[in-house]
């Protein structure tokens, strides 16, 4: 690449990245503004800090996103887990593509579609059972969303697993339970912590499904605020969203620290059993296609 | 038989219950039950249609008595299309629905593709921070971005980029800047960039090194090796890039909601307001309908492209 070509290509990256975090960087700016003006540094204070901390509605939707956010997640663990292994390992047999279809549609159905066809089942009489719009109802519609995400990365992990590991622990003596905790779980862990943060994010994040299901009991923090930006703007909402800048970015900071020194442990582990020198490390075996120092880093 | 005996044993039926019990429950049950109701009668009521399927006093079955007047009304738009005076407000919110959806794409990837390829060409060690800064904007709200917007566009001395340009003396007035379909664009790019960039960087960063070198060393221009090699190698993740941004884009209600202010239709926005100030639930759910038929077309290109997408960088 020329030095003119790399100029260029720096610069593009700035002006995107530009784009991407100026908008943000003015929300962070003005929420230290002691006056009432979204858009004015009227003095330095934590005034809507504080106005932040007393707001009781604020709060209480918080703690129920929160609430709904990791119920959401784990529900969600659990059945996309399940449905990632009927799809990677059970094969073809009547209804497997209907239901390949099922898992993943939500993932790519507008949500205001999935949000309308909830509400009906919902307000159905005959389903009356299930409670009516509320908590519950915006609980499951997360679920039914955050597993489509969660079945396609814990997929993909299975498939990249070696079945080697299963079936040479079951010829050992291994109990199939056993088995499945002992060396699968451990295998696809990752995937696992992946797609319950993401569809904690997926769960707090969501206005459409919420804001369809909710009745009066049941503001979610998206619903509220969404409410508030129509009600007039208050530099409260940039101090909320400094917040919520604050903790993601250290949480995503933290998070990618512990992979990257995951995986180097794990390229240690490998390079150290297959008996190769550091210096003699070839990107043929750092590549590990079979996820082989998986089982090594999880003896 | 013997297969269904085998299936049975292996304990895959066990763990396959649970989430075909709950895809059927809270998937494919409220799917057709959309499709029911798109065909019902509004009326003033708990939940507010009445049901196509009648149970006559004497009759084991109930009778299915469709009420069409919701997709005749569509359809009443579609052959008014042309007349002059004709209301055709929800074929103008599809128009505009994907106009803006297709628009959003086209930015999308004319800003995305170059950004995407520059990260992907960056030194290694610094790949891994330059996609995490893409990610980190997508994980925080999507509400509270949109709003960062309202008050960067505001159309009152008060906006910000008002400011910066009454400040710098561009301007004598504040630009209406807010509330129409260029801030909607804007919003709609902004909230939409990461989804066309991450697969477009999924695929370019395993782009063969050595396919451009040969081309350099066969006498090729850079722009001949763009154009010829690397443009035809990343379709996969241009595809699947354009199909994650313009599927959520044609349904998106939000920011037009709270960026376009009320002129700019979409047909979103035309669900909802039938679903909730309307109270029109059987003509919600035959738009719904509508939506998924004109939407099936880019869904079945996703799930192609998409699928191969992961290692078909190389083939």
């Amino acid at each position: 690449m020329s030095a003119r070509a790399r100029a260029g290509a720096t610069a593009w990256l700035v002006v995107v990245y530009a784009f991407l975090y100026l908008p943000i960087l003015c929300l962070v700016v003005f929420s230290f503004t002691a006056g009432e003006i979204t858009t004015e540094l009227d003095g330095l204070s934590l005034r809507w800090y504080a106005e932040l901390l007393r707001d009781e509605e604020l709060i209480a939707a918080v703690l129920l996103s929160l609430r709904v956010g990791a119920f959401a997640a784990s529900a969600a663990v659990i059945v996309g887990s399940a449905a990632a292994f009927v799809l990677a390992r059970c094969g073809r047999y009547p209804g497997s593509a209907a239901f390949a279809g099922m898992t993943t549609a939500p993932m790519v159905m507008p949500e205001v579609v999935i949000g309308l066809s909830l509400v009906l089942l919902f307000t159905h009489p005959v389903f009356a059972f299930l409670g009516g719009r509320g908590v519950a109802a915006i609980w499951a519609a997360h679920t039914t969303l955050c597993t489509a995400y969660v079945t396609v990365l814990v997929q993909s992990r299975l498939r990249e697993m070696d079945r080697a590991l299963e079936e040479a622990a079951l010829d050992l003596g291994c109990a199939p339970l056993k088995v499945f905790f002992v060396i699968t779980v451990p295998v696809i862990a990752p995937a696992l912590v992946a797609g319950w943060l993401l569809a904690f994010t997926l769960s707090m994040d969501d206005f459409v499904l919420a804001a369809m299901l909710s009745d009066p009991g049941s503001t979610t923090l998206p619903v509220l605020v969404f409410a508030r930006l129509h009600h007039g703007l208050k530099p409260e909402i940039n101090a909320l969203a400094t917040v919520i800048v604050a903790v993601v970015s250290l949480a995503v900071v933290i998070a990618n620290r512990l992979m990257l020194s995951a995986q180097k442990k794990r390229m240690a582990a490998a390079r150290h059993a297959a008996g190769i020198s550091p210096a003699g490390r070839s990107a043929v075996t750092l590549r590990d296609p079979d996820n082989r120092s998986e089982w090594i880093a999880h003896p | 038989m013997k297969r269904a005996r085998c299936f049975l044993l292996r304990g895959h039926f066990w763990v396959g219950l649970l989430p075909w019990a709950w895809m059927l429950l809270f998937f494919a049950l409220p799917f057709a039950l959309i499709l029911k109701v798109s065909l019902s009668t509004p009326e003033l009521a708990v939940p507010p249609y009445v049901s196509p399927f009648v149970l006559e006093p004497g009759a084991a079955l109930p009778h299915f008595r469709p009420d069409l007047a919701s997709y005749r009304r569509l359809h009443d738009e579609l052959r008014a299309l042309g007349l002059a005076g004709a209301d055709l407000q929800y074929l103008a919110a599809w128009g505009g629905s994907l106009l803006l959806a297709a628009l959003t794409t086209l930015l999308c990837l004319v800003i995305g593709y170059p950004f995407a390829y520059h990260i992907a060409r960056s030194r290694e060690a610094a790949r891994n921070t330059l996609l995490m800064l893409v990610m980190l904007p997508f994980w925080t709200s999507f509400l509270l971005r949109v709003y960062a917007w309202m008050s960067l566009l505001d159309s009152s001395e008060l906006g910000l980029i008002n400011r910066l340009l009454l400040a710098a003396g561009l301007v004598d007035a504040p630009l209406q800047l807010l509330y129409n379909r260029g801030a909607v664009l804007v919003g709609m790019v902004y909230s939409y960039l990461p989804f066309m960039v991450l697969p477009l960087y999924a695929n370019l960063v395993k782009l063969d090194q050595r396919l451009l070198e040969a081309a350099a060393d066969l006498g090729a221009q850079p722009w001949m090796t763009f154009l010829r090699v690397t443009l035809p190698l990343s379709r996969r993740g241009i595809v699947a890039g354009a199909m994650l941004v313009f599927i959520p884009a044609v349904g998106e209600f939000v920011i037009p909601d709270l960026l376009g202010g009320g002129d700019v239709l979409m047909i979103g926005r035309k669900i909802w307001d039938d679903f909730g100030p309307n109270q029109d639930w059987p003509m919600a759910a035959a738009v719904a309908v509508t939506m998924v038929l004109v939407l099936i077309v880019p869904i079945a290109l996703l799930h192609r492209h998409g699928r191969a997408n992961g290692n078909g960088a190389q083939r």
